[in-house]
């Protein structure tokens, strides 16, 4: 697997390079969102906020309606839960093109509750004009900042940072699904880091003979995915869905959504974080007592299919488990 | 400075008793209203809306839209700018932050022949723009702002993409005192001093008044000028009614900080009855038919004074 660190900073950096009207807002947390870079190469293009998201967001909103596109850039928590009626007034009311980076999804940070964004997209999927993206690897860490830009309205992304593989050669594409296997026993639908996860089991699938299709999503709203639906209608077992947030709100509930008004009669099987606050820990560790790593995919895969899965350890792919405190890294967070 | 002279004032004064006027006769009208922002503020919006905004002369007062829906896809932001700067280069923005002081801005519109004042029909009625708390599709307005706290942090926003673009025109931003208890204002005062938006303007009527009551039980703000100050902007603090000190105080040079002017005022200036309504200032409602009499009446002997 191909390691790649500190993607954003880079990518953001040539990816600006020829777009006057973008500009990087961030809240006293440059470097930790990797717009360092940026700050550094475009200083006249980008504003320090200090620790003060709900004035951020307003003002991006402002600054967005004079025709400019304001990339901000803090921590997911301090974007949805500081200043959401800052967002829904200043921003998707207007439905302005402010596009939102929101670092540290779920898991993906050591800080604590007050650092683990476990419900953004719930609550971003529910404002109107809103449009919520994902991202699972390198490639779609590179992708979004085009995909976002593409999007008249705001855009609101689950943002990685550090060290990352590269999981696609495919760029990312909005609305897309990615399809990563086909078979017509069970369905998976993933989204984020717990792609990397859903991959490590398809050893297992493969010995145990179960034929498995397999999705990532990176295009959380608007969620319309016809084939997904197909294939779980046609499924024999149902679908299960895999997340690095709590499973009210989202991606699962959006499946649950979809399913339901199609009629589907399918089981559905939400793997996530159920509803409840995480705390300081390392990724490996929250996703195993949290149950959202490949653990808890092949017992739920195990419960769809009411047979036990025959695997051993080495059966399982590589994982990707991101050093604690690397070079890559601001701070230890 | 010759222009804002004693005659400029007492035309000002002569709007802001119309703006006034206009208020209460709704007030009594729709059995409620937010008369005391009118009391505090009309000579501000009167000053603002006659001459010390450079704004271009609109021929014919113009009608309110209809509610064209939410924008969206497919819906682009309509504002009520046309009433005001029609976003035309060479004059000044707007933005005015507490919604609930939209029934004066519209007063103001008709006093100095922006809006027809067939439009008030549309108030506070389904399906039209003119608003009771007003939002951006509302005449005079171009952000929304009925959240308090958000309209500086816009305005901010639309001021340094001004100076981003070269843009030499200045962002009037109005503000009344409760809401810049909110920290949002706070962080906007920070983030405007330390990013030199000067040319963005605020001006502030302090009239003491919340929804809960007299702002100082409920919470100080005092000394409010130095925090200004404090907080690195160029404040001057004047006595509220008084057009030509408004247009003074405006003139004060300001360079690399944001300018602020607030204005001392009465929630009952100009109709002094309302302060038998003490503490309650925020909205005047009738809970007795009597009581809307007794207004009606008095709005009646005034106009045939």
């Amino acid at each position: 697997m191909e390691i790649l660190k500190r993607v954003h900073a880079k990518n953001l950096v040539k990816w600006a390079k020829n777009k006057p009207e973008v500009l990087v807002l961030s809240a006293d947390l440059t470097s930790s969102c990797e717009a360092d870079a940026f700050r550094d190469t475009y200083p006249d293009r980008f504003f320090s906020m200090g620790i003060a998201e709900q004035n951020m967001l307003s003002f991006a909103g402002g600054l967005a309606r004079e025709g400019f596109v304001p990339y901000v850039h803090t921590f997911a928590v301090f974007i949805y839960r500081r200043a959401l009626d800052q967002i829904a007034m200043s921003v998707a009311y207007p439905n302005v093109p402010v596009k939102m980076i929101g670092f540290l999804p779920g898991v993906t940070t050591p800080g604590g509750a007050t650092h683990q964004a476990i419900e953004d997209t719930a609550i971003m999927r529910s404002l109107p004009n809103m449009t919520v993206l994902e991202v699972g690897d390198a490639t779609e860490v590179e992708n979004v900042l085009d995909v976002s830009y593409k999007i008249p309205g705001p855009v609101y992304v689950r943002m990685l940072r550090g060290e990352l593989p590269r999981i696609f050669k495919t760029p990312m594409e909005f609305k897309k699904a990615r399809k990563l296997s086909e078979g017509k026993d069970l369905v998976i639908v993933s989204a984020g880091i717990c792609t990397e996860e859903m991959l490590r089991a398809v050893k297992v699938f493969e010995k145990n003979g179960l034929e498995v299709s397999m999705y990532h999503i990176s295009t959380l709203k608007p969620f319309e995915y016809p084939e997904i639906i197909e294939s779980i209608k046609k499924s024999k077992y149902g679908v299960i869905s895999m997340e690095n947030h709590t499973i009210i709100g989202g991606l699962g509930s959006c499946l649950a959504e979809c399913m339901a008004e199609e009629g589907v009669g399918k089981k559905l099987y939400r793997i996530g974080i159920e509803d409840s606050f995480l705390h300081g820990a390392s990724r490996p560790y929250l996703m195993k007592e949290y149950g959202i790593d490949v653990h808890a995919l092949l017992k739920t895969v195990e419960k769809a299919t009411k047979k036990k899965l025959k695997y051993k350890e080495e059966d399982l792919g590589e994982v990707f488990i991101p050093q604690l405190h690397s070079d890559a890294k601001a701070e230890a967070l | 400075m010759s222009k804002f002279d004693k005659k400029w004032e007492k035309e000002v004064l002569e709007i802001a008793d119309g703006i006034r006027m206009r208020v209460f006769q709704h007030t009594v009208e729709q059995n409620g209203g937010y008369l005391s922002q009118a009391c505090s503020s009309a000579e501000i919006f009167a000053a603002l809306y006659h001459g010390l905004m450079k704004l271009p002369k609109i021929k014919e007062p113009l009608m309110p839209d209809p509610w064209q829906g939410a924008p969206g896809p497919g819906n682009p932001i309509h504002t009520g700018i046309k009433f005001n700067s029609g976003g035309k280069a060479g004059y000044d923005r707007f933005i005015m932050s507490p919604a609930q002081y939209a029934l004066v801005v519209y007063a103001a519109l008709i006093e100095t022949g922006r809006m027809d004042e067939a439009g008030m029909e549309a108030y506070n009625k389904d399906g039209g723009s003119v608003e009771m708390i007003g939002a951006e599709h509302s005449p005079g307005m171009e952000v929304t702002t009925g959240s308090l706290g958000q309209g500086i942090s816009q305005a901010s926003g639309i001021a340094m993409a001004y100076k981003l673009k070269g843009r030499k025109e200045k962002v009037f931003v109005f503000l009344s005192d409760g809401e810049c208890q909110s920290g949002e204002f706070w962080e906007a005062l920070q983030a405007a001093s330390f990013h030199k938006l000067d040319n963005m303007i605020m001006v502030v009527d302090r009239n003491g008044c919340q929804c809960d009551g007299i702002m100082k039980p409920v919470m100080n703000i005092e000394p409010f000028d130095e925090r200004f100050r404090s907080f690195g902007c160029e404040c001057v603090r004047i006595k509220g009614h008084k057009p030509l000190l408004l247009a003074e105080a405006l003139s004060t040079p300001h360079r690399g900080k944001p300018l602020a002017v607030i204005l001392d005022t009465s929630p009952y200036h100009g109709l002094t009855f309302i302060k038998e309504r003490s503490p309650k200032f925020h909205y005047v409602r009738f809970t007795e038919p009597s009581q809307r009499e007794e207004y009606r009446a008095r709005y009646e002997a005034l106009v045939n004074g």
